[in-house]
């Protein structure tokens, strides 16, 4: 078993085929999209292959520390980071492909026009823990 | 109170409730229904005969489930009355319900959960916690591997190799959790190994015992991984290689070598050595010669070019990668390993942060990382 990180982009991945904002869709579309969402997310978890789905807002800021004693510094929100994480899934499934395959099928969400989207999701593989056998 | 008592006794229970006639699926509901009932009650209300107690309640439990059942099918013909107990086994019992959890139509993950569950007695909970997963994904797969599973006959005989490949998976990747399943597979395996006489059975319980021996020494406190070579020898467990040796010599015995037996039989060579010095190399190869013919697996091509490194010098481990497929996992990892040894501390050094940037696990890329900074030698000011 291994878990797999399906990362959407609001930005910084190519483009999808289907490509057209959001808010340019009709209601009934993004109704459909996150209709489309729920159901393979409920679907994973009839499976046993769901861990988590979370979504984010697009604000948020830069932060670092300052040194001792002092508040960290922030910067941001910025309007045109060229990479901004929409939101992701994490999965636990039994080979590659079958991550693979289900990214596919995630990226077939319904857009514009009810058509698949087409976008481009990253596909990360977690670390693991060490395995117990090593020579 | 005695968790693993109570986790010992629950394949025995489940054995019982099929024999009475439960299909497989119900009856492993109602025997977790049993578990976790015992473990709210038990700590202040232990039983006289725990077997017994827990018989009750899950034949209780699965009358009530099929009550239910019937009665939203509106059905008339429910068995009633508790039928007389079938004949009294257990140990062929328990080794069928190791059979149909590693049925072979079942994934990996799905055959892993079902072990754990029916034949370990875990709770659907402490298997999502072991394993990273939510409650209710872990407790899906395992309603789907029963599924899949239903049609099987109870008492079809089963393939040891499919059981000894999940008990494998659970003991190399369990993760972390309230349950050690470290202990957990060499529980599971200890209990298999007294239901069936096989040499196979015996050489992975070994292996199991002789590595799990060496599980103190090798990390440190930080939590990094400490190589066997640099390991405290001092704190390995006499006794888990006592037993390991033992069983892994009655098995050897009976001359019908696996890869599991020859993999014990190098854990208890590296158990042997009183110093990394001490190792004896040339057997060890000699042993991966036999894992070589016995399972032709790359992987093990990969190992054994570490010991040839080691028994022939590192010129001659390089010869034996050199053979090999560069896309191997851990290839990288082995070749700094050779040239380092072989002096070559600069391209040591670049293959060890390359084969931590393909390292699959955290503990082995912060391992590789550290040694390639060893070698590129900044030191801290």
């Amino acid at each position: 078993m291994a878990k797999y990180l399906l990362l959407k982009h609001y930005r910084g991945a190519p483009a999808a085929v289907n490509d057209v904002r959001m808010d340019q869709w009709t209601p009934e579309e993004i109704s459909a999209h996150f209709q489309y969402m729920n159901d393979f997310a409920a679907k994973l978890e009839q499976t046993g292959e769901f861990v988590d789905a979370q979504a984010l807002s697009d604000g948020g800021m830069w932060v670092r520390f300052d040194g001792e004693g002092r508040p960290p510094v922030t910067d941001g929100p910025f309007a045109e980071t060229k990479d901004l994480i929409a939101g992701w899934m994490v999965i636990d499934v039994d080979t590659e492909k079958r991550a693979v395959e289900l990214a596919g099928e995630l990226s077939a969400a319904p857009g514009a026009g009810g058509k698949p989207i087409h976008e481009w999701l990253e596909v990360r593989p977690f670390l693991t823990e060490a395995p117990t056998i090593t020579e | 109170m005695d968790e693993l008592l109570l986790r010992s006794l629950t394949p025995g229970v489940l054995g019982v409730l099929v024999r009475r006639g439960a299909d497989f699926a119900a009856a492993e509901d109602a025997v977790q229904d049993a578990l976790v009932e015992a473990l709210r009650v038990w700590p202040h209300d232990p039983p006289r005969d725990p077997r017994a107690w827990l018989v009750t309640v899950a034949w209780r439990r699965f009358l009530d489930a099929t009550r239910a059942e019937a009665a939203r099918r509106r059905r008339e013909d429910v068995v009633d009355a508790e039928p007389a107990p079938g004949p009294a086994t257990g140990v062929d019992d328990t080794l069928q319900l190791y059979f149909l959890c590693a049925h072979p139509s079942l994934t990996p993950s799905s055959a892993v959960a079902l072990t754990l569950r029916a034949v370990g007695g875990l709770t659907t909970r402490q298997i999502a916690r072991a394993y990273l997963v939510p409650e209710a994904t872990m407790a899906q797969r395992i309603s789907r591997a029963k599924r899949a599973v239903a049609r099987v006959r109870f008492d079809t005989p089963g393939d040891v190799a499919t059981v000894l490949r999940v008990l494998y998976l659970v003991f190399n990747e369990g993760y972390s959790g309230d349950v050690d399943l470290t202990a957990e597979a060499i529980r599971l395996t200890r209990q298999l190994a007294t239901a069936i006489d096989h040499p196979e059975v015996a050489g992975l319980l070994a292996l199991m015992l002789l590595t799990s021996a060496r599980r103190a020494a090798r990390t440190a406190p930080d939590g990094s991984l400490v190589p066997l070579a640099e390991q405290d020898r001092g704190r390995w467990d006499t006794a888990s290689i006592a037993e390991g040796v033992e069983v892994l010599q009655a098995a050897l015995a009976r001359d019908q070598l696996g890869e599991f037996q020859a993999q014990a039989a190098i854990a208890a060579l590296h158990a042997d050595a009183r110093t990394a010095e001490e190792t004896d190399w040339v057997q060890i190869v000699e042993w991966y010669d036999e894992l070589v013919r016995v399972t032709d697996s790359p992987v093990v091509r990969l190992n054994r070019a570490v010991a040839v490194g080691e028994a022939d010098g590192p010129r001659a481990g390089l010869a034996a990668l050199a053979e090999l497929d560069d896309a191997l996992p851990r290839y990288a990892a082995v070749a700094a390993h050779l040239h380092e040894r072989d002096g070559d501390l600069a391209t040591a050094a670049r293959l060890y942060a390359e084969a931590a940037r393909k390292a699959p696990d955290l503990a082995e890329r912060d391992h590789l990382t550290r040694r390639a900074a060893r070698l590129n030698g900044r030191r801290t000011s």
